[in-house]
């Protein structure tokens, strides 16, 4: 089980190689779209991403309720076995 | 005790003798779709990577694409309409669902009485008919067979709904696949997600195409990677052995998705049409071959790895060796 702050490492990693998204820039309250200019078909890359890293399934309607990293971080704590 | 009937002696292979296109002469650039629906070219190529595509006209029917891109094909090979035997048309756009237009695209290149008949499996449609020719000239079916994939998909495209009114074109390519001592046509992976039937669907007659890009996207990028290792290792090659990548062009992003996943060198050549063509569906394949062949980037005896996918959902792909 990984801690919130791997977590949160682990998805800022994954931003940065798909979405060219600074470290610093991954804080829970940004919106994907809105503040870290990432869109939807990158979504579908970064969800891909965090099931092979995390071992969760985001459904694709489960991934249109992901808006923040903060929410992110919460469906992979939620998530993760 | 049941009767045994006698079977035709087929070929010991199927090759590709050579491809043929038709592209549309109305070139439609970003630009030109930015003045009608709220959209802008920097957007369009970052998402989808298309910078203009073409856009029948009336008198560029599927059927008129059909027979100009297959007696491009026949020319290029060497083969005249009395050698071919066999006529399947791969088309998801035509313009009535009776007759088919195969036996039409028959008779306007002069080929006698062919077995004739349309496939249906949308952007996978040109890979399905490749497998079928090729297997009806392996069990002794046909001899001669002309493959083609034909489409006017901006008829049934809503030109005001900027998420798809940017992505299809129209064209049509065409391949003539004939009988060999040496298989140029490697076994074929097919498959299909019917649970995804509505990710890619025109409603009814009157409606236009609505397409859960999200859910493709996913889709082509996850799950179509075993199915091109499968088809290479039927074929008996290896990954490193590929010389030519040709994935359907859904989108730019997609294919270069797979080329990372696919771990593919840097010397493969990979098809990258949808630049110039946008999303042909059925067409594509055959369309940016014949582009790659006429621009020197893929030689003779090249080794091409195809995989079509789309609506259906569909997918097959099939290793091939270049004419």
């Amino acid at each position: 089980m990984a801690t919130t702050e791997e977590i949160q490492s682990g998805l800022a990693e994954i931003l940065e190689e798909v979405a060219g998204v600074l470290p610093a820039d991954a804080t829970p309250e940004k919106s994907f779209t809105e503040d870290l200019d990432v869109d939807s078909l990158s979504m579908v890359e970064i969800a891909t991403a965090v099931e092979d890293k995390f071992g969760v399934a985001i459904p694709d309607d489960e991934l249109a309720n992901i808006r923040t990293v903060g929410d992110a971080i919460s469906f992979i704590e939620k998530n993760q076995s | 005790m049941s009767r045994s009937l006698s079977l035709p002696v087929g070929a010991p292979g199927a090759r590709i003798l050579g491809f043929g296109d038709y592209r549309p002469r109305r070139i439609v650039t970003n630009e030109e779709i930015s003045r009608r629906v709220d959209t802008a070219d920097e957007w369009i190529r970052t998402r989808v990577g298309i910078a203009e595509r073409r856009f029948a006209s009336d008198d560029e029917s599927v059927v008129d694409m059909s027979v100009a891109a297959a007696g491009k094909a026949m020319a290029t090979s060497g083969i005249l309409a009395e050698d071919i035997d066999t006529v399947i048309v791969a088309t998801c756009t035509p313009p009535a669902p009776i007759p088919g237009l195969a036996p039409e695209v028959a008779h306007r290149l002069g080929i006698p009485a062919p077995g004739a008949f349309d496939v249906n499996a949308a952007c996978a449609g040109f890979c399905y008919a490749l497998a079928n020719a090729a297997d009806a000239i392996r069990s002794g079916s046909a001899h001669n067979v002309l493959v083609i994939g034909s489409e006017k998909l901006t008829s049934w495209t809503d030109q005001d709904d900027r998420g798809t009114c940017i992505i299809f074109g129209d064209g049509a390519g065409a391949a003539v696949v004939a009988p060999a001592d040496t298989p140029g046509i490697g076994p074929v992976v097919w498959g299909s997600d019917g649970d995804k039937s509505r990710a890619i669907s025109v409603a009814d007659r009157s409606s236009f195409m609505e397409m859960d890009g999200r859910a493709v996207y996913r889709w082509a990028t996850t799950k179509l990677a075993d199915s091109a290792h499968r088809a290479c290792e039927l074929a008996g090659v290896e990954i490193a052995d590929i010389d030519v990548f040709v994935p359907h062009q859904a989108n730019l992003r997609i294919v270069d998705s797979m080329v990372r996943t696919l771990k593919l060198g840097d010397h493969v050549a990979v098809a990258r049409d949808i630049i110039i063509s946008g999303n042909t569906s059925s067409a594509s394949i055959p369309l940016a071959l014949t582009a790659m062949i006429e621009r020197g980037e893929v030689k003779t005896g090249d080794i091409a790895l195809l995989l079509g996918f789309g609506a259906g959902l569909t997918y097959a792909g099939q290793v091939i060796v270049c004419p």
